[in-house]
């Protein structure tokens, strides 16, 4: 009784036009910057915390929720128009989204994609309304081995899961380990890393380092890539989807929905994996495979509910675990943990106005993105038109002015710039800055929840597996870091051995090409 | 919005025309950066890793039971270390990043620009260079014309000072 108030209360602090406006912002931020390739969810929200310092806590993470889920809506209109994913988790919805548009029915996919998003995303958040404070309520126990365990899964999870080389992964999740450690310990007072340096004494903040790594490094990126011109699309017609679009989709529809919800709470999952599990779906299960990357309607539906669907369910281990999924809820920790809230079990019930504010918003988010991605599509590909070579200085310009203003600082804004050009280099070699931020923000859980559990068990590893939840927790990551080590070894053994079965070795090879797509995507 | 047709300085990629458009996106991609960069890249992060160490037992490391300042950098130091090496071997034939091209020197100049206006910010306010660095940005670096590079500039710092200065009130030193 007492969580369906909370819930209504929380519909009322959504509905304070305040609020509203904030989600309204999120929402047409998200749809803006999914259209436009380059900048995606993550930069755009890191070169966005230094906005949310001066608001309310509900009312930032109001705006930050809605810029993720609404790029999950944009993204899909470049991918149907220009066979250009905005986001990563569309680059499957070019298979099917442009195949259907070059046969005249851009409308129909936009128009599928928008529905489907809005009921995987609703179903999701539905999910999160119910499961949310059950997990929240299990994690109330949890002691220092446990968050011990859970920070190190989750930081293998996201560095494993990543596309990409996942040793490289490792290691940026491992320099973000030690990067946190800067500054003063909080066990003995002693300064570590500093180098007598007084703005280091108190540690990197978390705000610079995203925004160099996520926002300024993908801006340098690009002005490179800028020369892969792209031409802005035509008029569209029709987008409201037919009857029997609707009734050939809502299989895809559903499955989507669930596949997506689930993979979304799964650290290291997300919108991306999700919508290529959901594509993979669709195509195993249709009777004829082959209209697949022809044109087929279930190869837009079903990957565009799902990326929804998980976009929102990923909010569940960050606002019951505090422990973030992906390197876009690492933001919104880094988010939190600036307004003074560190999320975490107790989040549901000392602050139920924030948790369900949230949550809510997300109902009113995604009724506003369907309005906004049927009638008022025309309106955000004209947004295309704004040319890169403009845009670029105007990201940039705000991202050194917006870091300026967190500290009036500049030492911050020099930190902007050199951890820009890290997460530049980074990208040119093959280094993900996600799974660096991620271990960056859970560092210092992770060093403390170590220690303290070190003192509980007088110095002793074994204490942990004394602990049912830490010993399964730790298990799983040992499972999660050998198996690949197992598989490669079989796989060269496989290769060593031309008389084994070649399908074998096709199926690897098709797997190998897959994660070359995906690499591609990040 | 668009006067004037931006100058392209640079020729453009001929339109994939496979059926797989996925793949014809692959095959636009810049190509890898290859063994040296792999070996290059594991040693920087190997050393960083071994001065970690270093610095970490310094720090002193305490026991077990009683861990020191230094003791958890240490073995995340070790964690980076042991994974370098890892990679130098894992990835010896190269296979992912990118190989560096001629418009990485575009990024190096935003780069120099922004280092500039980093420069420059505390001693004559945000105006002057972030109206210089977006002209260099507009026109060196993306190619547009010289009116519309000045013109979409002037607006662009306008905007910026209404919205950081006028709107939200921030300190960011200005001139004006």
């Amino acid at each position: 009784m007492e969580s369906l108030q909370n819930v209504l209360a929380g519909f009322a602090v959504v509905l304070e036009p305040t609020n509203l406006l904030y989600c309204l912002v999120g929402v047409v931020i998200g749809m803006l910057i999914g259209v436009l390739p380059g900048l995606g969810p993550a930069a755009t929200i890191a070169i966005l915390l230094p906005l949310t310092y001066g608001v309310e806590p509900v009312t930032a993470i109001i705006m930050l929720a809605g810029i993720f889920y609404g790029a999950q809506y944009g993204g899909t209109i470049t991918s149907v128009l220009l066979r250009l994913p905005g986001e990563a988790s569309s680059v499957v919805t070019v298979l099917d989204g442009h195949a259907l548009a070059r046969q005249g029915r851009a409308g129909t996919a936009l128009g599928v994609a928008a529905v489907g998003s809005f009921v995987g995303g609703t179903v999701a958040i539905i999910g999160l309304t119910f499961l949310a404070p059950l997990v929240a309520g299990f994690a109330l126990d949890f002691g220092p081995p446990e968050y011990t365990a859970l920070a190190l899964l989750g930081i293998l999870l996201v560095s494993t899961i990543a596309s990409g080389a996942r040793v490289k992964a490792l290691i940026a999740a491992a320099i973000g380990l030690l990067l946190a450690t800067i500054g003063r310990d909080a066990f003995t007072g002693a300064e570590r890393f500093t180098f007598d340096n007084l703005s280091m004494a108190d540690g990197i903040d978390f705000v610079p380092v995203a925004m160099g790594l996520f926002g300024l490094g993908e801006i340098l990126y690009n002005l490179e890539e800028r020369h892969r011109a792209v031409h802005a699309p035509g008029k569209i017609a029709n987008v409201w989807p037919s009857r029997k679009d609707l009734k050939e989709s809502s299989g895809a529809v559903t499955r989507g929905s669930v596949l997506g919800f689930f993979l979304g709470i799964l650290p290291g999952g997300g919108a991306t994996i999700a919508s290529m599990a959901a594509y993979a779906a669709e195509k195993k299960r249709a009777k004829d495979p082959s209209r697949f990357g022809k044109g087929a309607i279930e190869g837009v539906a079903g990957p565009e509910t799902a990326n929804n669907a998980a976009a929102t369910s990923s909010f569940i281990p960050l606002l019951t675990l505090g422990i973030p999924a992906n390197a876009t809820m690492a933001l919104m920790f880094g988010a939190l943990l600036i307004q003074g809230i560190t999320p975490g079990p107790q989040l549901v019930t000392e602050h139920p106005e924030l948790f369900w504010g949230v949550v809510n918003s997300m109902y009113i988010g995604n009724v506003l993105l369907l309005i906004m991605s049927i009638p008022l599509v025309g309106v955000f590909v004209r947004i295309l038109r704004v040319r890169a070579a403009i845009l670029a200085p105007v990201t940039a310009l705000i991202t050194m002015i917006g870091a300026y203003t967190i500290n009036n600082s500049v030492f911050d804004v020099l930190l902007v710039v050199v951890f820009g050009a890290v997460g530049y280099l980074m990208k040119k070699f093959g280094f993900e800055p996600g799974p660096l931020v991620l271990a960056f923000v859970l560092g210092s859980l992770l060093e403390s929840s170590l220690r303290r559990s070190l003192l509980m068990f007088d110095g002793s590893a074994a204490g942990f597996f004394t602990r049912p939840i830490s010993a399964t927790l730790l298990v799983v990551f040992v499972v999660v870091a050998v198996l690949p080590l197992v598989r490669s070894v079989r796989e060269r053994r496989a290769a060593q051995n031309p008389a084994q079965d070649r399908s074998a070795q096709d199926r690897s090879a098709q797997d190998r090409s897959a994660q070359n797509r995906e690499e591609e995507s990040v | 919005m668009r006067t004037t047709e931006p100058v392209e300085p640079e020729p453009t990629e001929p339109e994939p025309t496979g059926s797989e458009p996925v793949e014809a996106l692959a095959d636009d991609a810049p190509p890898a950066a290859g063994p040296v960069a792999n070996l290059a890249a594991c040693l920087v992060t190997a050393g960083v890793g071994g001065a970690g160490a270093v610095a970490a037992v310094g720090l002193g490391l305490g026991t077990p039971a009683q861990p020191g300042a230094g003791l958890w950098p240490l073995a995340v130091s070790v964690a980076v270390v042991v994974l370098s090496l890892t990679q130098a071997v894992v990835g010896r034939r190269g296979g992912d990043g990118e190989k560096f091209s001629r418009y990485s020197w575009l990024s190096l100049a935003g780069l120099a620009t922004l280092l500039g206006l980093v420069a420059l910010l505390p001693v004559i306010g945000f105006e002057i260079p972030a109206l210089l660095l977006s002209l260099v940005w507009m026109k060196f670096l993306g190619g547009e014309s010289w009116r519309s590079a000045v013109l979409y500039s002037v607006l662009v710092v306008g905007a910026l000072y209404a919205v950081f200065v006028g709107a939200l009130g921030t300190n960011v030193p200005h001139l004006f």
